[in-house]
């Protein structure tokens, strides 16, 4: 019996020491931190990525070792702070990508942190639609090295009804900026490689998520303009274990390319499979969301042997950021010394970028202050040298980077006769 | 009419065809399991499925230790002569089912066996339970993503590298693997004494241990042999999907249950029947529905199927189980 009534009275002991931890919070902060803040899906599939946007931001602040002196533009005074940086999960592991509810409490979590000054995220867009709402009450900068669907900053010409971009910026101003290009471009520079690579038929599928289905709509919507036909665009159900079926229809159709709107998590692997298991030799073409090293092994090298799987990526590769003078090289040299190895996935890039963008926000306003911050970020990053070239924000938030590349996953063999299937560098993409 | 329909139209109903028959004949290797146990205890094992899904992860581990490539690998054997590829897939086949059945009696004995007497809800419960962890220890050993599965065997048409009709050796392994062993199932249940056995346990447990039959004995046999199937379907469907990932124990046993209640849970071939509709419709459904409506399709039917008949397709209100 008194076991039985204790068990009660501990829960609600515990429920209530809970209760009161939760509501004591402190309200003033240390004056001498400034707290950034990534929020990442640091668990699941995404993993491999966002350990290499991780690795970037690290090196950024690394490079600054973690200190900076502001001065108030004002009154001259100069404060110096240390930056203590936090690297927080939107994902789950039972998930295996971010989940809505991790999302809105790392947006919390750093909204009610008065010393938190910089949000860096998210990895997908379907995140930040919850989270820059939250942020942007706050007023606090959100910079994201990855978000790539256009109508978090941009609005839908054609329909006004869905009160995008407004419905993320709840108190009018902007304080979301992104280090990458945006699905509308990687489409055209898409369709623009599909006509150079001579395809005059593609067929189109999507996972019917908001990133792949914003992308292959857009592609659909760039046929005409550079001359080739759809001959029909339908959704995947990304929880469906083999696609055989769809191939062979598709494969009656004798397209000369099939587009994938999707990331590698949405089963872009398990299409290419099945597109080469029923016989099929066309190329497979994705975005940015299929261009990691997980898509590569998805398969054996076999399988990418007999057909091309090309993807497509905002911004430049590592091969062709040693090429270019300033930060590119810079960054690439500083990651290998601090991490021994080379930047592999090409997120990298951007995660240090946007640590790059978090600093010089800071150094523009001169103080700890969030608004001050914001708008540093949003006025003051101009003819920006980074990482991925000399760029600048625009008022929306958007980059002005308009280079993508094109790669394709190749095979190679080693001396003793292994071999290994890897995303090679191929084409340069511009309008 | 149909005979005025073009040869490619029918080619590709051809097709559907035989890739619904042989995804079919997969879900119905998986679903005799949940059958046999239903029949015999009146328990829906939902661990079934995750354990088919840990099966897999078996095969590649024992893929790995022999040299052909760990769960990243990429690089395919086509060097190694088809007679080393034969004795690794015997090895994997021994393996897979020797742990799948091992493991799944092992469930049986300290999780099930104590809820025997209690009330039926308490063992679905806990079946529910093992599967979340069968699940998460699937994710702790192949980790998050899809895994691939190296590629054992050809993807070369049968018919000729330009015919209309693709049939591959991956086809014929899945179809000479299972019927054969739906087939000795069956036989084996209807003629053998242990088959009697089981039919008796299943009929009445009491009636059964006072005739003389050790019916935890029997019990014990039938989560045996329901996970010696899943284990031989995980390195079929190992093989011949290339994909496996720790989450694919739900979806392909779900495929499996829904199978097993359409034919009638309980009756061998009714699971048989019920996994080949499912391959179908899924098959057919992706070709003149979308691919997108696929599930919705497939469950779609088997409300409308229950509706007009509640005990599945070959269920008959009078039970006779197993």
């Amino acid at each position: 019996m008194p076991i039985r009534l204790s068990i009660p009275l501990v829960a609600l002991a515990l429920v209530l020491i809970v209760g009161f931890a939760a509501g004591r919070r402190e309200s003033t902060g240390d004056p001498t931190v400034i707290k950034v803040v990534s929020s990442l899906p640091r668990s699941g599939s995404a993993r491999p990525q966002t350990d290499q946007i991780v690795n970037g931001i690290k090196l950024a602040f690394k490079e600054i070792g973690y200190r900076i002196e502001l001065t108030d533009p004002v009154t001259q005074q100069k404060t110096p702070y240390r930056i203590d940086y936090f690297d927080l999960d939107d994902a789950t592991a039972a998930a295996g990508q971010f989940t809505i509810e991790q999302e809105i409490a790392n947006a919390n979590q750093a909204r009610m942190d008065p010393d938190v000054m910089a949000y860096i995220g998210t990895y997908n867009s379907g995140a930040a639609k919850v989270s820059m709402p939250i942020l942007n009450r706050a007023n606090l900068l959100m910079v994201s090295p990855a978000n790539t669907a256009e109508r978090l900053t941009k609005p839908d010409t054609n329909n006004r009804e869905r009160h995008e971009p407004g419905c993320y910026r709840p108190s009018g101003v902007v304080n979301y900026c992104r280090v990458v290009p945006t699905d509308d471009l990687q489409s055209e520079l898409s369709a623009l490689w599909i006509r150079d690579l001579g395809c005059k038929k593609i067929y189109i599928l999507d996972d019917n998520q908001t990133y792949g289905q914003g992308i292959s709509n857009n592609v659909e919507s760039f046929a005409k303009k550079y001359g080739f036909e759809v001959l029909g665009h339908q959704s995947i159900d990304s929880k469906s274990l083999e696609f055989s079926s769809m191939m062979t229809t598709i494969k009656g159709l004798k397209p000369d390319l099939i587009y994938f709107g999707g990331t590698t998590q949405s089963k872009a692997g398990q299409l290419f499979k099945d597109m080469v298991k029923v016989g099929m030799t066309c190329p497979m073409m994705g975005p940015d969301g299929c261009f990691e090293q997980v898509m590569a092994d998805s398969a054996s090298p076999d399988v990418f042997e007999k057909a091309k799987f090309y993807a497509t990526f905002g911004g430049l590769p590592i091969d062709a950021l040693k090429t270019l003078g300033g930060r590119g090289g810079e960054f690439i040299r500083g990651y290998k010394e601090e991490y021994g190895k080379d930047p592999l996935e090409a997120y990298s890039s951007y995660g240090y970028e946007c640590g790059l963008v978090v600093i010089e926000a800071l150094r523009q306003a001169g103080k700890k202050d969030r608004d001050a911050i914001r708008v540093a970020a949003l006025t003051k990053i101009k003819n920006f040298v980074g990482a991925t070239g000399t760029w600048s924000f625009d008022e929306q938030g958007d980059t002005t980077n308009q280079t993508m590349s094109g790669n394709e996953v190749a095979v190679t063999t080693n001396d003793k006769g292994e071999r290994t299937a890897a995303y090679k560098f191929v084409k340069l993409l511009k309008k | 009419m149909l005979l005025a329909v073009e040869p490619a139209l029918w080619n590709s109903l051809t097709q559907y065809l035989i890739n619904g028959l042989t995804f079919g004949a997969l879900i119905a290797l998986i679903a005799l399991g949940y059958t046999m146990v239903y029949g015999i205890v009146e328990l829906i094992n939902f661990a079934h499925g995750d354990l088919f899904m840990l099966g897999s992860f078996a095969s590649l581990s024992l893929l790995a230790l022999l040299g052909f490539g760990g769960l990243g690998f990429t690089a395919t054997m086509t060097d190694a002569s088809s007679f080393v590829i034969a004795g690794v897939l015997i090895g994997c086949a021994i393996l897979s089912v020797l742990f799948c059945a091992g493991l799944n009696f092992a469930v049986e004995y300290t999780v099930y066996r104590p809820l025997r007497n209690a009330p039926k809800l308490a063992p679905l419960v806990s079946a529910i339970g093992v599967s979340f962890i069968f699940m998460n220890a699937g994710l702790f050993w192949g980790g998050p993503q899809d895994v691939n599965f190296p590629d054992l065997i050809s993807n070369d048409n049968l018919l000729g590298k330009d015919a209309a009709i693709r049939i591959t050796y991956k086809d014929v392994l899945i179809i000479a693997v299972t019927v054969p062993l739906m087939l000795a199932l069956t036989i084996f249940v209807k003629v053998t004494r242990l088959g009697k056995a089981m039919r008796a346990t299943a009929q009445n447990p009491t009636a059964a241990s006072l005739m003389g039959i050790d019916t935890n004995f029997v019990i014990s046999a039938t989560f045996v042999i329901g996970g010696a199937l899943a284990g031989a379907a995980s390195l079929i469907y190992a093989v011949s999907m290339n994909t496996i990932s720790y989450q694919m124990g739900f979806q392909n046993g779900l495929y499996a249950f829904t199978a097993a209640v359409l034919g009638g849970i309980g009756r061998i071939p009714g699971a048989v029947l019920g996994g080949l509709i499912i391959g179908l419709v899924r098959s057919f459904g992706s070709a003149f529905v979308g691919e997108m409506w696929v599930n919705a399709l497939v469950f779609g039917i088997l409300i409308i199927i229950l509706i007009f008949r509640p005990t599945g397709l070959l269920g008959t209100p009078v039970r006779e189980k197993v």
